[in-house]
């Protein structure tokens, strides 16, 4: 009978274990869906060769990294230091997606602060974009050798992050096989921090 | 020194709360009269000192103070005058400064309206209230205080943010958390009810004029922001059931609740225990609010800068308040009794119905605000296998929404003619048999004449109708019943303000559901690229884009468009839609522009220039859009007629409070009130 | 319900991609209203999906440069006859349920779809239970209060002698 009058009491108690999960939770960070798919298949422009297609299968067999910039993206000038510093390494092949950009932007742009790219494709209409996923600028993925994207870096990447996540999943995906199809979560334990 | 003068009023005003809080309540529960006397001047006092620090604040902003932190993030030099004062509460410091300043307006209310009643409720009633303050006072003081400095000063502000530059800041804010705050006096007397053990006809009376006044303030507040965000943000929508829209709607809705169940509570003494549960719903669900609002759990439109520590704060305030008046509720609510018997046909059966629908709506406006929370929250800890965050949307809340409701707004139109205690069902069909032809005919034949027909707008059509035909029944039956002499008008006059307000409410909802209907149903919108020249027709007018120049503002620069309306070659209006720049913030901003009219908006909003002179416009044809708030307004003012009514004012002074309830009947009839005249 | 639009505060740069990038999609900004009655299945379609960028608003609504981008795809797959199942599958794939603001029905959601109706019957049922033990409790309780007020109502009653219909005379 007097559990009756307790009802409110539990429903509110219950909620506000919720909401104080919630605080400390991003509302805003979407988790990719993408992970563990095959990449989506693109040919497109090479940005320094304008005439030359290229086709993301030409590079299966090897763990590559796309990194999607733009000329007129702010927060990316803030990752370009790392990325020309992990190019520079060359232990990593990666990439470049020119995500809505005019093509003598992108070129300007990387003549400007480095060009740390072993090329970029130019996405001009942003159609790959979509198709990746992006919603903002930049964004990094991490592609197996059987073209499936393994991990994905929502925003600039710092060099802490290069370090701790982004090179271990790389060399964890060079050196072994998958076993559930999936990264195991040691790996990229450090990535979500 | 004036910030420092601030933040010291708002620290006395912190220990006048303590004492405010605690020595009146020791009191009423010890007997000790002389405390119980503190209660009235500490509440006052405690009202002079928040007062002192809020002109402080004020000071601070007209005179540009930036050495003040918050001043110098939410105003500059710029900024007109007006709206830097509106910018005190532009900002979440300053808005809980607002918060914690109508709460203390509230209180100074209650201590001087409070007249009659008897000592030891006073006490209690002052002392949560003073509880509830010192909560917030703290809140402020340690979390979020508007006087800390900036050293060095900054040489200008960073500006109010663009969108809150316009009068919508200026008066919807006040007006919410007038609504919001409110409820803490209904709250305050069930928690006194509880503490005292004495709850009855007497103690719902007290606290039925405040909760609805603070219910016609919320109604007013939550309208004027969802107008507000139709002509601000450019893409006119008026309500998106975004969480801080849901986090003002949820006490709104326990709000009407409340109100429906102290009907029951103060004519016929039933519904105690949940009247008294619905008070605390309804102030627990205005903290809630104002947690959801500003701890950044949940994505909104309307978002405040968010912190997680407050947050925890607020959490905590709205954990120790809940928790503790509901042990006290589980401790006493057993022992009250059940109050008057009545039939299943029965204008009582009528307002419980009501009341779990409202709760149910209750339920469904927090399922859908709070699921993807709970989801998100279960899956980052792997207790659910869910990758993807949801989203929970206007399609859901628009489907089901509607479907709990649609009893309620059945049963609006019968339970005002239906009797307390018993009622006949064969009688009620009969009285209500020609409102019921008359919705039914009107909402086949409205979308008819409109163009399109469908059930979802019928059904729509016929919930207005209906209503308004069930408001029509009973003034009717009233007004042939009546003694008084002269024309109808005289009569309708003559009837008791509180069932004229109950009618106002109910024609209200009448008014509102027409223009969501209609707005949903019939607007037209076109997203066109426009070349000077271009013209555009949709529901008989035309618009001429006439190009594009440049203004300046005080603090902006903005390109205005040029829009040239005409309606059979004839001109109708000139819209000038902008497009700002505000000089600090380099924010672009959309100022939409309308042209209002009884039976539609013509709604013009500048987008971006696409390509030479050309520009993307889109133009709205929004067919009854203005009704939503009119019928939100003609609610509030049946909220106002509600609570001016006769029998609230009637001064018997204490001796009111120990009386039975048939000799307080008798009272009333001696000094020729109506008591009890059927009003819901 | 202060409003801050997102815009400006976290994902500035989209935005910006709409000032800039426009241009290249004028022409298919220009042939918008050409059809009626597919642009009025794009804005359908476009008022269900969430623009990601945004704080919380729909992609109809957002002049944000992804959600043009999105609309214009949106825009595409009608033109080409997709279903709005076909394109809704086609946005959640790449961005997940979280672009759907009517999220799918699975188990995870059960409970979000089949709680109206869950509340519903639980507050029939407690008002139910509440009816039929209330009018035990009356009975149980002789010459209560209430009682007297009944008696009182009655008298009332014959005093005030035309008093039928909607209203009544307490005690």
């Amino acid at each position: 009978m007097k559990l009756k009058y307790l009802i409110p009491l539990i429903v509110f108690v219950v909620m506000s274990v919720f909401l104080f999960v919630g605080l400390y939770m991003n509302p805003k960070i979407v988790r990719p869906v993408n992970i563990d798919k095959a990449a989506p298949a693109f040919e497109l422009q090479n940005l320094h060769q304008m005439t030359e297609k290229v086709s993301n299968s030409s590079l299966l067999g090897k763990v590559w990294m796309l990194n999607v910039w733009a000329s007129w993206c702010v927060a990316c000038r803030q990752e370009h230091p790392y990325l020309v510093e992990l190019a520079r390494a060359g232990d990593i092949p990666l990439y470049g997606l020119n995500y809505k950009d005019a093509p003598s932007d992108g070129r300007r742009w990387l003549e400007q602060h480095g060009n740390p790219y072993l090329m970029s494709f130019v996405d001009y209409q942003g159609n790959v974009g979509i198709d990746y996923g992006v919603y903002g600028v930049p964004e990094t993925f991490i592609i197996d050798k059987k073209g499936v994207i393994r991990h994905k870096v929502i925003g600039p990447l710092s060099g802490r992050e290069i370090r701790t996540c982004v090179r271990p999943v790389v060399k964890y995906l060079e050196q072994n096989e998958l076993v559930n199809n999936t990264v195991p979560s040691e790996v990229t334990k450090e990535c979500s921090k | 020194m004036i910030p420092e003068i601030g933040h010291f009023a708002l620290i006395i005003a912190l220990c006048v709360a303590i004492v405010q809080g605690v020595v009146p309540l020791l009191g009423a529960q010890l007997g000790i009269r002389p405390w119980m006397a503190l209660a009235r001047p500490a509440a006052q006092g405690q009202l002079v000192f928040v007062l002192v620090a809020f002109i402080c604040l004020m000071i601070a902003f007209i005179y540009n103070d930036f050495s003040v932190q918050y001043v110098a993030m939410q105003s500059n030099s710029l900024l007109p005058m007006i709206y830097r004062i509106s910018a005190i509460w532009g900002g979440h410091e300053g808005s809980m400064l607002l918060w914690v300043f109508i709460l203390a307006i509230w209180t100074f209310c209650v201590s001087i309206f409070s007249k009659n009643l008897p000592d030891d409720m006073v006490s209690r009633v002052i002392a949560v209230m003073g509880l509830v303050s010192v909560g917030f006072y703290l809140f402020i003081l340690l979390t979020s205080n508007p006087f800390d400095r900036l050293l060095p000063a900054a040489a200008d502000g960073r500006d109010l943010n663009p969108l809150l530059q316009d009068p919508g800041l200026i008066i919807h804010p006040p007006m919410l958390y007038t609504g919001y705050v409110g409820f803490s006096v209904a709250f305050a007397f069930a928690l006194a009810a509880l503490l005292s053990g004495r709850m009855d006809a007497a103690w719902a009376r007290w606290s039925r004029p405040w909760t609805t006044v603070a219910w016609l303030f919320l109604t007013m507040g939550i309208a004027l922001g969802s107008w507000w965000a139709y002509y601000e943000l450019g893409w006119g929508g008026w309500w998106f059931w975004d969480p801080v829209e849901n986090a003002s709607f949820m006490p709104w809705i326990a709000g009407t609740a409340l109100v429906h169940s102290l009907a029951v509570t103060e004519k016929r003494g039933g519904f105690k225990n949940w009247t008294v549960l619905l008070a605390i719903t309804a102030f627990s669900f205005s903290i809630l609010g104002t947690f959801l609002v500003r701890s950044g759990v949940l994505t909104s439109v309307h978002a405040f800068a968010t912190d997680p520590d407050r947050g925890v704060f607020i959490l905590g305030l709205l954990g120790i308040t809940v928790v503790t008046s509901l042990v006290l509720f589980a401790l006493r609510a057993p022992k009250v009794g059940v109050g008057g018997q009545f039939d299943m046909v029965s204008r009582e059966s009528m307002l419980l119905v009501n009341n779990v629908l409202l709760v149910v709506a209750l339920g469904v406006v927090m399922l859908g605000t709070l699921f993807p929370l709970v989801v998100d929250a279960l899956a980052n800890y792997g207790i659910i296998p869910e990758k993807n965050k949801i989203s929970v949307g206007p399609p859901y809340f628009n489907l089901m929404f509607p479907i709990v409701l649609a009893p309620a707004m059945f049963l609006m139109a019968v339970g005002p003619i239906t009797r307390w205690k018993k009622a006949e069902l064969p009688s009620l069909m009969q009285r209500m048999k020609w409102a019921a032809a008359i919705s039914v005919t009107m909402a086949i034949i409205v979308p008819f004449i409109m163009g399109e027909s469908s059930i979802v707008r019928t059904l729509g059509f016929l919930a207005a109708f209906w209503i308004a035909a069930g408001v029509i029944v009973a003034l009717t039956e009233r007004v042939k019943k009546s003694n008084v002499e002269g024309n109808i008008l005289v009569k309708i006059a003559a009837l008791p303000n509180s069932f004229l307000g109950m009618c106002s409410a109910h024609f209200g909802v009448s008014v509102f559901i027409i223009g969501v209907t209609m707005v949903n149903s019939y607007q037209v919108e076109k997203d066109m690229r426009m070349e000077v020249g271009d013209t555009v027709t949709m529901a008989g007018y035309t618009f001429q884009f006439n190009g594009v120049t440049q203004v300046a503002g005080p603090n902006y620069d903005a390109h205005r468009g040029d829009v040239k309306v005409t309606k059979n070659d004839k001109v109708v209006t000139n819209l000038y839609p902008e497009k700002r720049t505000y000089k600090v913030q380099t924010m672009p901003m959309t100022e939409a522009a309308i042209d209002t009219g009884l039976t539609r908006d013509l709604y013009v909003s500048l987008g971006e220039p696409v390509s030479r002179g050309a520009w993307s416009v889109r133009v709205y044809y929004k067919p009854f859009v203005d009704w939503i708030w009119g019928g939100c307004f003609i609610m509030a003012l049946g909220g106002l007629l509600a609570a001016s009514d006769r029998r609230y004012r009637i001064v018997t002074r204490k001796k009111v409070a120990q009386k039975t309830k048939s000799d307080e009947a008798a009272a009333a009839i001696n000094t020729g009130s109506e008591p009890a005249k059927g009003e819901a | 319900m202060l409003k801050i639009i997102s815009k400006a505060q976290c994902y500035c740069i989209i935005i910006f991609l709409g000032v800039c990038v426009l241009p290249a999609q004028a022409k298919e900004a220009a042939s918008m209203a050409a059809d009626p009655a597919l642009e009025k299945q794009v804005m359908e379609i476009s008022e269900e999906l969430r623009c990601l960028v945004c704080q919380n608003q729909t992609i109809a609504e957002s002049d944000a440069g992804l959600a043009v981008d999105l609309k214009n795809q949106v825009r595409n797959m009608v033109s080409q006859g997709k279903s709005q199942d076909e394109i809704v599958d086609y946005m959640v794939e790449r961005y997940g349920d979280f672009v759907r603001y009517r999220p799918p029905v699975k188990p995870v959601t059960y409970l979000l779809w089949a709680g109206p109706f869950i509340l519903l019957f639980v507050g029939a049922l407690v008002l139910f239970l509440t009816l039929k033990g209330r009018k035990q409790q009356v009975k149980d309780t002789p010459l209560s209060d209430e009682e007297q007020e009944r008696l009182q109502a009655i008298l009332a009653k014959k005093m005030g002698a035309n008093s039928d219909g909607g209203e009544e005379v307490k005690s």
